[in-house]
């Protein structure tokens, strides 16, 4: 067997962290991600299963539900993100396929996605002058995709205060990174 | 321009790609004896209207749906959206 250093999405072998004044930018590699859609006239049999496997309901439009170790986004029409964490769920797309049967197509989506969280009472600031979605606005517990940098990246507002996560193209980390560190440094 | 996402409310046409005429949504019936016909007129023959006029975007930076948008082309302003695939079932379709 090879002897594989792993590298976050950065090209490091750990997380990236920027600190800025009321602000974090941090790197978040830990986390396994798996989308679920609806098979053709299943939403209702899939909902079911999906609350059953996770222990809470499908978010409604736009909004993020919670119960660990899981977190769930809407991501459009019938659509749902998962996300948990990469060292109890590193089979996470395999576990929920289980649980939803043909009720649901199931992606592994971990390796397709950056995640980037901001945390602190400036992250506003900077994602005004990045994005359409105005994080502002946005109720604590919710999602949306929006571009940032040219990208089309997920933003989650967190249920806790001044917590937001981007979620872009992990093959476009350094670019998205770039605009994060960028914006914060001309904000703040 | 503004479109008024029947799911997510008011967002920035930015955020929207065309595609073209709504009536892309009827896709004749392969097997019709005319078949050749209609999927000569499907693909070349379009209205090109001063007015009301009914067409699909693709909400690309967002949730990923497809919407019926009814704009006046002379005054870009947009009276209905609904999601193509609400529209594409009142018409029969199964998906």
């Amino acid at each position: 067997m090879s002897d594989l250093i792993p590298l976050t999405a950065l090209g490091g072998t750990s997380p990236r962290v920027d600190t800025f004044q009321g602000l974090e930018i941090s790197e978040c590699p830990e986390w396994a991600l798996a989308s679920i859609a609806a098979r053709s006239g299943r939403a209702t049999d899939m909902a079911s299963a999906a609350q059953a496997f996770l222990g809470v309901a499908l978010p409604d439009v736009a909004r993020t539900a919670e119960k660990a170790p899981f977190s769930v986004f809407w991501m459009g029409p019938e659509q749902w993100m998962i996300e948990a964490p990469h060292d109890s769920h590193e089979d996470l797309a395999t576990q929920i396929k289980a649980a939803l049967g043909d009720t649901a197509s199931v992606t592994e989506q971990t390796d397709g996605w950056v995640r980037f969280d901001l945390t602190g009472e400036r992250c506003h600031d900077v994602l005004e002058r990045l994005c359409n979605a105005d994080s502002r606005s946005m109720p604590p517990g919710s999602a949306t995709r929006t571009q940032l940098e040219h990208l089309g990246c997920f933003l989650i507002r967190r249920p806790q205060d001044s917590h937001f996560s981007v979620l872009g193209p992990r093959s476009s980390a350094g670019s998205l990174h770039h605009a994060l560190e960028t914006a914060a440094k001309s904000a703040i | 321009m503004i479109i008024n996402h029947p799911l997510l409310g008011p967002r920035d046409s930015q955020e929207f790609t065309y595609l073209g005429d709504a009536a892309l949504i009827d896709r004749p019936d392969w097997q019709a004896e005319d078949a050749v016909d209609q999927f000569h007129d499907y693909l070349y023959l379009r209205d090109n209207p001063a007015g009301i006029h009914r067409e699909l975007w693709f909400h690309e930076t967002g949730d990923r749906s497809w919407l019926v948008v009814t704009r006046d082309t002379t005054t870009h302003e947009i009276t209905s959206v609904e999601l193509a695939r609400d529209v594409a079932r009142a018409r029969g379709r199964s998906k």
